[in-house]
């Protein structure tokens, strides 16, 4: 079996009526949907890109909420032989201007033919559209064509070819340069072929998940990779969870969930916001595993949600780790469930000066770090110096990887893709180390800031900010500062101004925060605004980001103490 | 009224914005400013909760509900 439609039809005739994926809406009754109607409701909608004149291999763009529409019309596109990419959807705090700027841009590099949302939203996304683009149809939810008699091989999906591009994820770029990671069926199967066997997936299985499905810790491990193995997936809104994250937990206890993905800041906020009388009768035993991806994963987070849920039948050995990018499908690493990731406790000062992780002696400041596993049996892994020379276990060096099921390019962006892979090695910009076989991801090349599991580039919010009236190009500075108690990074924005006056920075500020807020994925809350001179440049005149950082920090220091 | 105004400014400037001092206008827009970011919204129905004893529902937790300090409050008046 080489095709994505032949799973789902080969799973659709030995258990027509099993049920694949339970929907949850805050506030109503959970909706079951079996393999028939999942199948229906795709058919469905192939047959509505058929109407529509939409060929095999043509980009179909989703901008949905969690909804059936939005299960239907990605693997009706599949079905199709259509190639979907799920978009965020529009919240409540960005601008709207905005996102039409970044669905037009999205629009220029991907070239849909096609874009699938609300009736509610159609105004606003026709009016992203441009004369030149290849958009042809903008397919409403209520222009579905109604469920009929379900007839797959006279599909297209059914004629693709197993090297055949069949989704798009997106990976996270700056503003411009958006990218969309092409996979195709073969390397769908062989990542879930290696990941399925390195968890040990089992028809007993249940997967909880409120992942968004435009990241791909979402669309594979709580979408696919369920769905493709025939396993029931437990399917919330992340909109739902992040105001009710103990909605999570009780459907962990009603489903009997045995797996979970979460990035790290989940953790924290799972630990620090649900009450017991939250979760009161929950039982999390029936957790194989709770598993930590996408972005560093932190030792005491571990720790704060083990003391918060152990008392709900939550296991220590359901605590694990996993590395993952949207390049490689999803899964590189993973720890091994019938043990725990390994944890080292490095010397503070070696590991920043020396690159290199050492056990600390005596009672030297020491810093605990969490292992993400070995790589799965399809992925080879080298830790390379600058000059791609392969490192030894301890020392810091850029994670390269090799693997059967890597992306097949960046859509549209051969330029990107070369760049992207040294002697058929993935480069990942990330940095690591390897001890006794497992990975351990210390840092990143690029200066991308990862918030709450979601990817903001420094420069892009530098941009955003010289559009406040009182701050001048080149003149502020964008980095991530890690937030212990809340397990992630915190963006900081520092602006330089002519004004040395109080009353004067502080309505730059409040204008700045208000600013990016509304232009961004994230939520601005530390600004400095600060007068002249402030800002260190490099010799040529640029902002250097890590030394301003530095600046910052040895600051905050001082005042506190 | 006003004094649970002053209650609720000083819990959000305080806890959610990290920004003590800075006082939040009754009809300034809170969530849909970005003000208030998701990941503080429980925060906020928690507070509320804890202080009022009055309990706002998740699914409430959006701006069609309440907006600005003034909405909250008088939703907060309404259900003691």
């Amino acid at each position: 079996m080489t095709l994505l439609p032949e799973r789902l039809k080969a799973l659709h005739t030995r258990t027509p009526n099993r049920v694949a994926v339970t929907l949850q809406f805050a506030g109503r009754e959970d909706v079951p949907i079996t393999c028939d109607r999942l199948l229906h409701g795709a058919a469905a909608f192939a047959r509505t890109l058929a109407r529509e004149g939409i060929q095999a291999g043509e980009v179909v763009v989703l901008i949905l909420q969690h909804s059936e529409e939005l299960l239907y019309s990605f693997w009706g596109s599949i079905l199709h032989g259509a190639i979907p990419s799920i978009m965020p959807f529009l919240t409540e705090k960005l601008s709207p201007e905005r996102y039409r700027a970044d669905l037009t841009s999205l629009i220029s590099v991907t070239r849909p033919t096609v874009i699938v949302t609300y009736p509610e939203f159609e105004a606003d996304v026709r009016s992203a559209l441009t004369a030149s683009d290849p958009v042809r149809a903008v397919i409403l939810t209520n222009q579905f064509e109604p469920e009929g008699e379900l007839s797959l091989d006279t599909l297209r999906g059914f004629e693709r070819n197993a090297g055949d591009i069949v989704l798009l994820q997106h990976s996270s770029g700056t503003t411009g340069l958006q990218k969309g990671v092409a996979l195709s069926h073969r390397a769908i199967f062989n990542q879930l072929d290696a990941y399925n066997k390195s968890l040990s997936l089992n028809e007993e299985d249940v997967i909880v998940s409120w992942l968004p499905l435009y990241h791909d810790m979402g669309l594979i491990a709580g979408f696919l990779m369920p769905i493709l193995s025939g396993i029931h997936l437990v399917l919330m809104s992340p909109f739902d969870w992040v105001r009710a994250p103990y909605r999570l937990m009780q459907s962990i206890s009603s489903y009997r969930g045995t797996l979970v993905w979460l990035p790290n800041f989940a953790y924290n906020f799972c630990a620090q916001k649900i009450r017991d009388r939250h979760i009161e009768g929950v039982d999390l035993s029936s957790l194989r595993a709770v598993i930590n991806c996408s972005e560093p994963v932190r030792w005491e987070s571990h720790r704060a949600f083990l003391e918060h849920f152990e008392k709900y039948g939550l296991r220590r050995s359901a605590l694990q780790t996993c590395y993952a990018m949207a390049e490689n499908v999803f899964a590189v690493t993973q720890s091994r469930l019938d043990g725990e990731p390994l944890v080292v406790e490095v010397d503070r000062e070696v590991f920043m000066t020396e690159r290199v992780a050492r056990i600390p002696y005596d009672d030297r400041p020491s810093m605990k770090m969490m292992s993400s596993g070995y790589p799965l049996e399809n992925v080879q892994i080298r830790i390379l110096d600058e000059n791609g020379n392969d490192l030894p276990d301890y020392v810091i060096g850029e994670v390269a990887l090799k693997s059967d099921c890597m992306l097949t390019g960046y859509f549209n962006r051969p330029d990107l893709t070369e760049k992207a892979f040294r002697d058929g090695w993935y480069l990942t910009g990330d940095y690591g180390f390897i001890s006794e076989g497992e990975l351990f991801v210390s840092g990143r090349k690029k200066d991308m800031i990862i918030v709450g599991g979601k990817n903001v580039y420094p420069q892009d919010l530098e941009m955003l900010s010289y559009e406040v009236p009182g701050v001048h190009a080149g003149r502020s500075v964008a980095f991530g500062m890690y937030d212990e108690e809340q397990g992630t990074e915190e963006v900081v924005i520092i602006a330089e101004v002519d004004s040395e006056d109080g009353a004067e920075q502080q309505r730059i500020a409040d204008a700045l925060r208000a600013h990016i807020t509304k232009n961004s994925a994230i939520a601005l809350r530390h600004v400095k605004v600060v007068g002249p001179k402030w800002i260190l440049k490099t010799s040529s005149g640029k902002t250097a980001r890590s030394a301003n950082r530095e600046k910052f920090l040895e600051e905050l220091q001082k005042v506190s103490k | 009224m006003s004094e649970i105004n002053d209650q609720l400014s000083k819990f959000i400037s305080e806890k959610i914005l990290k920004q003590p001092g800075r006082a939040i206008g009754g009809d300034e827009k809170l969530i849909s400013s970005g003000l208030i970011d998701s990941f503080s919204l429980m925060d906020l129905a928690l507070f509320v909760e804890d202080t009022y004893g009055v309990r706002i529902e998740d699914t409430e937790l959006n701006a069609d509900t309440f907006d600005s300090l003034d909405q909250l409050s008088t939703l907060i008046e309404s259900r003691r």
